[in-house]
């Protein structure tokens, strides 16, 4: 009686551990290795900090389908101003972080003051930015970024891992501080759970969600600019991509760690187990629709589950 | 009137728990009559009609039997469409997001048994529809477009067009049940009501007619049944009935009546809140109320008192007017709720799960939703310290609950509402807003709110009570006002207090205490 919120709260972390053991048994000298994780650490820290952007909104009751396109669009500014005008990192990287805040800015009037369905407006600014992307790049990859830049994001370590974890880890901890413990991570989730049941208690529910859209625009940025340095390049259709198992592990994560609420560490370790279990796979030598596959089924057991433990709930912060 | 029973109920009852809300109901509506039923806000006459339209089942024993079939309860929702009858409830029960063609054909597009809709012939039956009542709608606005008006319409149509379509298809002659559907219908829609009503009734349909307002009772309907508590109390032939029977009947008994004004005196008190509102259905209203003094507002459904509260709290504005709180003086039209709890005032609105509380968050966060920022220190929310503040006030307030860490969903509605209440009286108010603060709510739960409320009173807030609960208001407050047609008619306290008078000023035109504009 007593274990099972154990279980659903540490659920997830102990398949993790399960899986790496199981992949561990059959290919134990090629995926349990340090290289392996620390290759496996770092290269998914643009994924996440993509489903740690869209938690944001998502606690506050909205979707930003905008993540993706968004990460895009700041990866590629940063390329074509480091690459094509020999802008430092450091300025490329402020107008990178600038232009999703822009779309974050468009959002939140489109969403807030226009009251157009979320879906439906960052539906249509993703579109709108990735546009952007292929016209601006012309459609190519634009490699040649900066060496120093690409050593601080994934050539320089620390315990072996490198930067590009550490900074991912830092933005989960930082949104974890603000949704745990301040009044504002607490007005988002009032926000998300009951619209006007926040107005009534003096919340101000526009401001809020404009600040969850822009937060999520900006980290969504952020993680295009991570994308760039683990690349050392832009690649412009990448971002709609990572878009689809983000949300998926954002909902992953919403079974774990903090049940039924969106949280940072759930999303982490939902991030790792997908990866986990795609990287081993692809190892055993299991084909790439598989993978596919396994990103669909995980989401589809671990949500069920999570329901059946919590008597058929919602899934909140869903319109 | 032709002969015949159209609608036979006998020995109805319905238990919730351990409320017994309607006692061996009997009760008969002739074929081709229009049958009022009357009664207050609690009285039965909601449960009733939602036992007919097989919402809820009666407990066992009951029976009801329509143009002489005995039907099987609860009543399903092929039989109610094959004996033809038909609901108009207060909500109106239209889909807001679709058009008056698709809310009007509904009904037969569910019930059809083929795979193709031809909209040509829909368009052409909807169009006939609206002509015979002569309802001028275009059929591709959206219901949500509508104004209340065209909406109550709309629903009327849809209710007569389902009684002739059981007519044609089932002959049988239909059975229109109308719950208050003329609250928001201006003077002219009611005539034209009333004209469809004579209509359908001349057609051999039945009509069975729940209304407030005894002039409309008197001047359309046949016979009477008044309930109250539950029991029908009389059955009255509406031509034989002079109004003041009627509201006998509805009310009661009345008490004797203590003439001198008895209203309790505060001139102890120093200070009061001065409001003076008007919004879409309230004329220019103003009231005094002294610190500590708990007022009662209420009235008719329609009548303007449940808007009151959320214009002074700022949760819809107000068309004009100002309020005068603790030596400042704020214009409503500019009030947002955020300011109104930074001055003080405090809103527990009626609709517990939708506006006031969050089932799916633990009773911490909903206490302290409003000023949550106390409990940020030191650059961190102090969660164990919400929790032991929780804790206090689940003491305090005597709310059953295992731990604080409970949803609030998981408590009853007597344990939630003191939990909300609870939310605001923490942040002594001076000015403490409650709608419906007792409804849905157990007997002892009752008891602790109304001593919560008192105290809270005596401590020095001011509190503003709106509830069609006349008993409650009789038993709480100091003094109540009555609404009628949007404007304030009357003023009663003290030994005057009583749950019908109350019930009588509310129905009747009399004007004992009349005060404030009353524009005519």
């Amino acid at each position: 009686m007593n274990a099972a919120p154990f279980i659903e709260r540490y659920g997830l972390i102990g398949v993790c551990l399960t899986m790496v053991a199981a992949f561990g048994f059959i290919l134990p000298h090629a995926f349990l290795t340090w290289t392996n994780f620390a290759v496996l650490l770092a290269s998914q820290s643009p994924a996440l900090l993509l489903a740690l952007a869209l938690i944001i909104p998502l606690t506050a009751g909205d979707y930003d389908l905008s993540a993706g396109s968004v990460m895009s669009l700041s990866s590629m500014t940063l390329a074509i101003l480091n690459v094509w005008h020999g802008m430092s990192i450091p300025w490329a990287t402020c107008l990178a972080i600038t232009t999703g805040l822009v779309v974050g800015i468009v959002n939140a009037f489109l969403i807030v003051y226009l009251r157009i369905p979320s879906l439906v407006a960052t539906l249509a600014t993703a579109s709108l930015s990735s546009g952007v992307v292929q016209w601006a790049s012309g459609s190519a990859t634009i490699s040649g970024i900066s060496s120093r830049f690409v050593d601080a994001v994934i050539g320089d370590r620390l315990f072996g891992v490198a930067y590009a974890f550490y900074y991912a880890l830092l933005a989960a901890a930082v949104i974890w501080y603000v949704l745990e413990f301040t009044p504002n991570g607490r007005r988002l989730l009032f926000v998300g759970r009951g619209r006007e049941v926040a107005r009534l208690n003096g919340i101000n529910v526009a401001r809020t969600r404009s600040g969850a859209l822009l937060a999520s625009s900006a980290l969504a940025a952020m993680a295009g600019v991570v994308y760039a340095g683990v690349l050392g390049a832009a690649d412009p259709s990448s971002g709609t991509s990572f878009l689809l198992p983000a949300f998926a592990a954002a909902f992953l994560g919403a079974t774990s760690i903090v049940p039924g609420y969106f949280n940072a560490w759930g999303t982490v370790f939902a991030v790792y187990f997908l990866a986990i279990g795609v990287n081993g796979l692809s190892m055993i030598g299991i084909p790439l629709w598989v993978t596919n596959v396994f990103n669909g089924a995980a989401l589809i057991v671990a949500v069920t589950l999570s329901q059946l433990a919590r008597g058929r709930e919602e899934i909140h912060g869903v319109e | 009137m032709s002969s015949g029973t159209a609608l036979s109920v006998e020995r109805l009852s319905k238990t919730f728990g351990v409320n017994r809300v309607l006692e061996n109901v009997s009760f008969a509506v002739s074929v081709g009559e229009i049958h009022a039923i009357l009664g207050q806000n609690g009285s039965g006459k909601s449960t009733l009609i939602r036992v007919l339209a097989g919402v809820y089942a009666p407990d066992p024993g009951g029976r009801v039997a329509v143009f002489g079939h005995r039907v099987q309860l609860p009543i399903g929702g092929r039989e109610l469409r094959q004996r033809g009858m038909s609901f108009v409830h207060q909500d109106l029960g239209l889909i807001p997001h679709l058009s008056v063609l698709e809310n009007l054909r509904v009904a037969e597009l569910t019930a059809k048994r083929s795979y193709f809709i031809n909209w040509s012939r829909e368009r052409e039956q909807a169009e006939e529809a609206l002509a015979r009542f002569s309802v001028d709608l275009a059929l591709e606005d959206r219901v949500s477009r509508l104004s209340l008006v065209d909406r109550a319409r709309l629903a009327l149509v849809r209710a007569f067009e389902l009684v002739r379509f059981a007519q044609m298809r089932y002959g049988s002659p239909g059975l229109l049940v109308l719950d208050e559907p003329t609250a928001f219908l201006p003077r002219d829609g009611v005539e034209q009501l009333f004209a469809m009503m004579r209509d359908i009734v001349a057609r051999a349909a039945s009509v069975i007619f729940v209304s407030h307002d005894l002039d409309e009772v008197r001047a359309i309907t046949d016979r009477i049944t008044v309930l109250r508590d539950g029991n029908v109390v009389a059955s009255l032939v509406t031509a034989d009935c002079p109004r003041e029977t009627i509201i006998r009947h509805i009310v009661g008994e009345l008490p004797e009546r203590v003439l001198s004004d008895t209203r309790r005196k505060r001139t102890t008190q120093v200070g009061s809140v001065v409001a003076n509102v008007e919004g879409t259905r309230l004329c220019g209203t103003e009231l005094t109320i002294s610190n500590g003094e708990i007022l009662g507002v209420t009235g008719l459904i329609g009548s303007g008192y449940e808007q009151l509260l959320y214009h002074l709290f700022g949760a819809s504005r107000a068309r004009a007017g100002r309020l005068i709180l603790g030596g400042g003086c704020i214009e409503l039209v500019s009030l947002t709720p955020r300011r109104a709890i930074r001055l003080g005032i405090g809103f527990l609105p009626g609709d517990r799960q939708g506006a006031s509380g969050i089932g799916s968050l633990d009773i911490p966060d909903n206490l302290f939703m409003p000023r949550i920022e106390r409990f940020f220190r030191v650059g961190f929310l102090r969660r164990r310290e919400m929790y032991r503040a929780a804790q206090t006030l689940v003491e305090r307030f005597d709310v059953r609950c295992s731990d604080p860490t409970t949803k609030l969903r998981a408590l009853s509605g007597g344990n939630a509402q003191k939990i909300l209440l609870a939310r605001w009286l923490n942040l002594a108010p001076r000015l403490l807003l409650l709608e419906e603060p007792t409804q849905g709510v157990d007997v002892g739960a009752r008891r602790q709110l109304t001593e919560a409320i008192r105290s809270a009173a005596s401590a020095g807030s001011t509190i503003v009570i709106a509830s069609s609960d006349h008993q409650q208001l009789a038993d709480v407050c100091d003094r109540v006002c009555i609404f009628r047609h949007g404007s304030l008619v009357a003023e009663i306290g003290g030994g005057e207090l009583s749950r019908p008078y109350i019930s009588e000023l509310c129905y009747s035109d009399a004007r004992p205490h009349r005060r404030g504009k009353v524009p005519e």
